[in-house]
């Protein structure tokens, strides 16, 4: 059955508490998840308060501060700091966004930072990412086609073809999307999730793509595509603004379509 | 501990190639319910009274009894591919979900074919 309680080993304690620098004129406390396997230890909530007139407007900013300047044992990615790697993607007052787009003003009372939902956790704020990025290598994210590419130019799109990869294209593959989803908690076995799910789509509206059919026949599985029961946390919880559920619904519309 | 390539789990078994079936049947049946439930409702409104005499006249009319037993079947059939949906989230095991998956079906037959011979009954005076 489903497992709706934390195994014994993984169920969170109250850790440290660290307090602001002498002189703060402006503090704001954040409590952050934080788990050592090599201790052995169950993972904890350390807090630290951080006199925000002394530190970047950005939840990363504040979370480099502790790493350089209170605690160097805080684990966590991050990559660009401006919202385009994917790399700092977490759990950040309840819900999955990017760390350094997600200012601490729009956050009201303690910060509270956790590694993105339901996944294994390698260190602290970092979650093992290994089937995510296997699910989306699963749906052959690359250009494939019979016509041989033209001798002197590109494969040519109309601007309206372009545009319908536009949107899906412009996934980062932060993983926000997929660990949001309740059918992805509980299936992420069998379900492909909606981040797999949107970067197919990106290929199935390519209009220079030629596998369309074989595509659409790997996602047809009551599991891989239909396991998505239309919750649309993903498209809430999206840094990028966009909208895998819809991909997810134009790809059973598709499946419907050849049916009739 | 599985030595198996991260791919190679993830492609597991292969792609089933069905499901469109069941999701276009949920759909199609949540419409029927829609225009049925919308008659059975209206029907019910117009009934002078709630009375058994009252309602087994109403059943009685043969189209009336007819639109009764396609609802209930309807009703099971919907009912039987949500609940299949609900199993196959929530049980893991494959053994007890097959188990599930049986019960589940054999239920709402039972159910669909007891609500039909019951509208019958009555709808033939057998009952009165």
């Amino acid at each position: 059955m489903a497992q709706f309680r934390l195994p014994a080993n993984s169920r969170i304690k109250k850790g440290k508490h660290f307090t602001a620098a002498e002189g703060a004129t402006r503090p704001q406390r954040f409590a952050v998840y934080r788990y050592d396997p090599d201790s052995g230890e169950n993972p904890r909530i350390d807090t630290y308060d951080i006199d925000m007139d002394s530190c970047g407007p950005m939840v990363l900013d504040v979370l480099i501060k502790i790493k350089n300047e209170i605690d160097p044992t805080l684990t966590f990615r991050r990559s660009c700091r401006e919202g385009i790697c994917g790399s700092c993607a977490m759990n950040i007052d309840g819900g999955n966004t990017l760390a350094c787009t997600k200012s601490v003003e729009s956050v009201s009372g303690d910060v509270k930072i956790y590694p993105l939902p339901h996944m294994s956790v390698v260190k602290d704020l970092v979650p093992d990412l290994t089937k995510f990025y296997a699910q989306y290598a699963s749906i052959k994210p690359w250009l494939q086609t019979r016509t041989p590419a033209p001798p002197d130019s590109e494969r040519l799109q109309s601007k309206a073809e372009q545009e319908l990869i536009n949107e899906p294209a412009a996934c980062i593959l932060c993983a926000c999307c997929s660990t949001s989803c309740p059918s992805y908690w509980w299936n992420s076995d069998r379900y492909l999730g909606p981040a797999a799910l949107l970067a197919s789509y990106r290929w199935l509206v390519d209009s220079r793509d030629e596998a369309t059919g074989e595509r659409l026949d790997e996602l047809e599985d009551p599991f891989r595509l239909y396991r998505c029961h239309t919750i649309m946390n993903c498209t809430n919880t999206c840094p990028k603004g966009l909208n895998p559920a819809k991909a997810i619904a134009e790809t059973k519309k598709m499946l419907a379509d050849r049916q009739h | 501990m599985s030595l198996r390539s991260p791919l190679g789990r993830v492609l597991g078994l292969g792609s089933a190639k069905d499901g469109t079936g069941h999701w276009w049947a949920q759909r199609v049946s949540s419409i029927g319910l829609l225009l049925l439930g919308t008659w059975f409702l209206l029907s019910l409104l117009q009934l002078e009274s709630f009375t058994y005499p009252s309602v087994a006249a109403f059943v009685a009319e043969p189209w009336n009894a007819i639109l009764m037993i396609l609802m209930v079947g309807t009703i099971a059939y919907h009912s039987k591919l949500g609940i299949q949906v609900v199993i196959e989230d929530y049980v893991s095991g494959s053994a007890l979900k097959i188990s599930m998956l049986l019960l589940s079906s054999f239920a709402h037959v039972l159910v669909a074919f007891a609500a039909a011979y019951s509208i019958l009954m009555i709808s033939l005076g057998a009952g009165a």
